[in-house]
């Protein structure tokens, strides 16, 4: 395609010629390339970092009463990095909605380990006294039509989907030992064949409920901090 | 100039007689992964024709610019510039089916057929040409990605269209059988997609073959 340029008489094309202008042609289209996609980019993240932040409010609603908060639920966070338990993945995040100032519901997103295909994301409602609001899969990759019941679209037991039965649970409603599936002693059921999902969701949702439980009052009291920066709620820090 | 005869000719070998999908068999790989519904083999198969339409269009454009020895890096470059863009654009507006489609959007980029008519198109005929092969190639595999995607949302769960709500809020999917329709879970999985895709090139094939011994007997 350059064999004009190659032919024009008087410039012989030596190797060295042949390489410096492969090396500017593809400096030019690279330079363009780098401006289309930063123009692109800059274009585009403030339309999706608001879709972003609507689906995840979406999501937090979907899961609380409406009106059990009053305050600015998605700005209300306080995030910890470090892992909460074995069967949790750092970070996880709390969204504090509190009524009147006072503390009424925590949604806390994290990621349960143990999933078949990797980690399981989880979006879980509890309210100040404990009792779960409901409880949500938000990324998974468990094998489509047998692990997938655990997220509410792919259940096909529309009637009673399987992650309703954590709704209005609370972690003192259960003895510890039965927070398993019934296949290892607990009281959870499970779809034969499909074990290692609900297994972990279901250890999630103990930790995260035990630890709730336990580090309410420096949940809720921790200045408002999203990152690394977060300050971690002191093991025994419930004075009660 | 273009004739119409040129472009029906392109048209006809994107769509049919060179379907990427039932003939080349290029970009298996998202094909099997996303084709669980029918909206998202469509999703996906738009994603790539604008991406194929759009390449081809551009390395047409500067193709009397790119050096022979180093095209390959050139139309890399170009292509996944493109599918960047489409990637971003579908993350902005279309953020759940981006969310449903995940890694098999920028990996548009590895689909042969990107590349396949870049360099066996594109890089000799003319823009508008180059758009329409694109764009044509990209149709062939529409067509095929939703008869494949929609076989496997029937016999899989028992559903037509389910997930257009994310495109227009207004609309809803089909529950075609009950609801206790158990679902055929192979169908759902990679190998009930290649199973239908084998059954689909077989019903292609049987029917070239049966047009032919037709003339051949004429």
């Amino acid at each position: 395609m350059t064999a004009d340029a190659a032919n024009t008489p008087g410039t012989p094309d030596t190797p060295v010629r042949v390489a410096f202008r492969s090396a500017a042609t593809l400096a030019v289209f690279t330079a363009v390339s780098t401006l289309f996609l930063a123009t692109s980019y800059t274009l585009t993240r403030p339309v999706m970092e608001a879709s972003v932040r609507a689906k995840k409010m979406r999501a937090i609603e979907e899961i609380l009463p409406p009106g059990i908060f009053d305050n600015d639920i998605s700005a209300d966070i306080l995030s910890l990095d470090s892992e909460l338990s074995p069967a949790l993945i750092a970070p996880t995040t709390f969204y504090r909605g509190r009524k009147n100032g006072a503390p009424a519901v925590l949604v806390v997103e994290t990621s349960a380990r143990g999933g078949y295909g990797g980690p399981i994301g989880l979006l879980i409602g509890v309210r100040a006294d404990g009792v779960v609001t409901g409880v949500r899969v938000t990324e998974h990759r468990e094998t489509p039509g047998l692990g997938d019941y655990i997220d509410l679209k792919k259940d096909k037991n529309r009637k009673n989907p399987w992650i309703r039965r954590f709704d209005a649970l609370s972690f003192d409603a259960r003895p510890e030992s039965e927070w398993k599936v019934k296949k290892d002693g607990g009281s959870f059921d499970f779809i034969a064949g499909a074990t290692l999902s609900p297994r972990a969701v279901v250890r999630a949702v103990r930790d995260t409920l035990k630890f709730v439980a336990e580090h309410r009052d420096a949940l809720y009291g921790a200045p408002e901090k999203d990152g690394a920066a977060a300050p971690h709620p002191q093991p025994q820090g419930d004075p009660s | 100039m273009i004739t119409r005869a040129e472009l029906r000719e392109i048209f006809a070998n994107g769509v049919w007689k060179q379907n990427s999908s039932l003939v080349q068999t290029l970009g298996l790989c998202p094909l099997l992964a996303v084709t669980t519904t029918l909206i998202n083999g469509a999703m996906l198969s738009l994603a790539t024709l604008l991406v194929t339409g759009l390449s081809g269009f551009t390395v047409s454009c500067l193709r009397k610019f790119i050096p022979y020895e180093i095209r390959m890096p050139i139309f890399i470059m170009i292509a996944a510039t493109l599918v960047t863009i489409v990637d971003q654009c579908m993350a902005s507006w279309l953020s759940e089916i981006h969310n449903l489609l995940g890694i098999f959007i920028p990996l548009i980029i590895t689909n042969c057929i990107v590349f396949a008519r870049i360099e066996a198109f594109a890089a000799k005929n003319g823009p508008i040409q180059s758009f329409f092969d694109g764009v044509s190639m990209g149709t062939g595999m529409l067509w095929t990605l939703v008869v494949l995607g929609g076989m496997r949302e029937l016999l899989g769960n028992g559903t037509l269209f389910s997930g257009i709500e994310s495109i227009v809020p207004s609309l809803s999917g089909l529950r075609v059988f009950s609801d206790g329709y158990p679902g055929i879970t192979l169908f759902v999985l990679p190998p009930g997609a290649f199973i239908l895709l084998a059954c689909m090139i077989a019903t292609k094939n049987a029917f070239l073959a049966r047009r032919k011994a037709a003339e051949a007997s004429r």
